[in-house]
């Protein structure tokens, strides 16, 4: 079987085409980063506006690079949420009518199951069960995943996302939109004990996560420091460090309470370095094994979409001719494949 | 090309009416629904009723229409979108019609119309507005098309009996009345498909059907600004 997938939740276009045989076909991405880099952020109607523009181009792209006829392809995912509302139609009418036009069945994928299942892409993917860290700009969730579509949710962010604190953190250094990686690749330089940053919610039990007091604690720092070059990045590796011990004391935690020796990392924050290494000594110690996609893969692509969309296809799930999306979608939501 | 046998369908979901109409040969199916914020659910839908009752399949047509806007973004962007997945899945080429051509060419066929002043509302005290002067028998733009306070207008250079449609007219009746003279046709509030097959004839005849890809939203509202960063370029994007 192979799968077109497509999305654009944010601000990404993402392209690819998944074959259950021969693996990862072709993967295209147009980001619009430079686009919002001038607001700060992700501008919702310019992010759509683009998509629009951009999504039949890049699927045409992606079945040349595929070597791939209309008539080579067995369904259509495309993501349905969650994300922004206006930018997710744009992927959902262009893929949902596609399908139709090609006779072939579509499905609407949930953007974060796209995440989780990312990992699959690789040589050595998981077995089930796992526990899975998806770690993002917009969500810092642990969930207990027994098989594609049996999700227990075992915590989440009460208010910032990790990636967002990321972010906003490095927007008070100011640093250029989106600071995350900028600031992570500023902490190499730095002393990650230098400032004492809180370890939000690891002095209580539970599995949530609590990051907005972080850029507060940051912007105290900044506020008596001063923004000196090596001033910045001791706050980028003491900040860091928070943000990553936090989030090891908390899956120690859950593998301790669901007793998986399998860790899944995703999403954008997945990507950070200093995150893989101290989880990969935390599984270490337990005897277990950390996973996670290739660093493009970590944040928005076609291709994990692809792959989500090619699981519950094969199960003979599909979405019938309306274009629905779910800006707002818990993935516990999802039905068992 | 042979009018007995064109296939052409046309899609519009600009406004808060979703519609679409199917021209095969010279017989015109039509289905208009008034459902707001339910575009994305009945469209589809839509599209599959009037082909199978038609009978034929989207690769027998001769390309797509499509509402191009003005109208709310998402919604004109739904009815793009659309176009574009069913257009490249088919394999066949589109053509944009403006909604408010829509809307005069809908008070010729209803009201035998020969000047049309078009006004949608576009929220935030703004309309969408253009006139248009019938000839030979389609509604040509006879300004360009505007998002405007009503108060802001200028009486459009029109002389005698004008028709006026779209909610703008319904929102705004007083203000625009003061500027420009006209008789309401208050059974005409929305674009409807069928229009659009009219207004598509000459294009496709005349072969400027384009590419999917290249089937692209006119918001008209194109200068929204947006708060940039602090000493970065103010131009709007």
């Amino acid at each position: 079987m192979r799968v077109l997938g497509i999305e654009t939740s944010c601000d990404e276009t993402g392209i690819a085409v998944y074959d259950d045989k021969l693996g990862l076909l072709s993967h295209v991405l147009y980001s619009q980063i430079p686009l919002h880099a001038d607001y700060g952020g992700v501008v919702p109607e310019l992010a759509s506006r683009d998509h629009i523009r951009k999504t039949i181009p890049l699927i045409k792209q992606a079945l040349l690079e595929a070597n791939c006829a209309a008539t080579d392809i067995d369904g259509v995912a495309y993501t349905a949420g969650p994300g922004l509302a206006g930018a997710l139609l744009v992927g959902a009418a262009i893929g949902r009518s596609l399908a139709m036009a090609w006779g072939k069945p579509a499905l609407a994928v949930h953007h974060m199951e796209g995440h989780l299942l990312a990992p699959m892409l690789e040589a050595n993917p998981p077995q089930f069960p796992f526990l899975a860290l998806l770690v993002s700009g917009g969500h810092t969730q642990l969930v207990a995943v027994e098989g594609i579509g049996r999700y227990e949710l075992l915590g989440e962010s009460i208010d910032d996302a990790a990636g967002e604190a990321f972010d906003k953190t490095a927007k008070l250094m100011g640093l250029d939109y989106p600071g995350g990686p900028l600031l992570a690749k500023l902490a190499v330089q730095g002393d990650s004990k230098k400032y004492k940053f809180p370890r939000p919610m690891t002095d209580r039990p539970g599995l949530d996560f609590s990051f907005s007091g972080l850029k507060t604690s940051a912007a105290n720092v900044i506020a008596k420091e001063g923004n000196s070059t090596q001033v910045q990045a001791d706050i980028a590796a003491s900040f860091q460090q928070a943000v990553v011990d936090t989030l090891v004391i908390k899956c120690e935690r859950a593998l301790l309470q669901t007793g998986y020796k399998r860790l899944v990392i995703a999403g954008g924050v997945s990507a950070n370095t200093s995150l893989r290494e101290q989880l990969a000594q935390l599984l270490k110690r337990h005897g277990g094994e950390v996973f996670y996609p290739r660093k493009e893969f970590c944040t928005d692509n076609g291709a994990m979409i692809a792959l989500a969309g090619y699981y519950r296809l094969a199960a003979g799930q599909q979405q019938d001719l309306t274009i629905g999306v779910t800006p707002r979608w818990p993935m516990q939501d999802l039905p068992a494949v | 090309m042979n009018k007995a046998t064109i296939k052409l369908l046309a899609l519009d979901t600009s406004t808060e009416a979703c519609s679409v109409a199917l021209q095969v040969g010279t017989d015109i199916l039509t289905l208009d629904e008034v459902c707001p914020q339910q575009h994305s659910k009945r469209v589809l839908p839509m599209v599959q009723q009037l082909l199978s009752q038609a009978g034929i399949s989207l690769n027998q047509l001769d390309g797509i229409v499509f509402g191009r806007g003005p109208g709310s973004f998402t919604g004109v962007r739904i009815g793009v979108g659309v176009t574009q997945g069913l257009a490249f899945g088919a394999d066949v080429p589109v053509y944009g019609v403006s909604t408010l051509a829509a809307m005069a060419q809908a008070a010729k066929r209803l009201h035998s119309a020969t000047q049309v002043v078009a006004a949608i509302d576009a929220r935030m005290a703004e309309v969408y507005i253009g006139s248009f002067v019938l000839q030979n028998g389609l509604m040509q733009p006879g300004s360009s098309e505007v998002a405007i306070k009503p108060q802001d207008i200028s009486g459009f250079d029109l002389s005698g009996k004008v028709h006026a449609v779209g909610t703008g007219w319904q929102t705004y009746a007083d203000v625009l009345l003061q500027k420009q003279p006209a008789i309401i046709a208050g059974d005409i509030l929305y674009p409807s498909a069928q229009d659009m097959l009219t207004l598509a004839q000459p294009a496709l005849a005349a072969g400027q059907f384009i590419a999917a890809e290249l089937a692209e939203p006119v918001y008209v509202r194109d200068d929204v600004t947006w708060q940039k960063l602090p000493g970065r370029d103010t131009r709007p994007t």
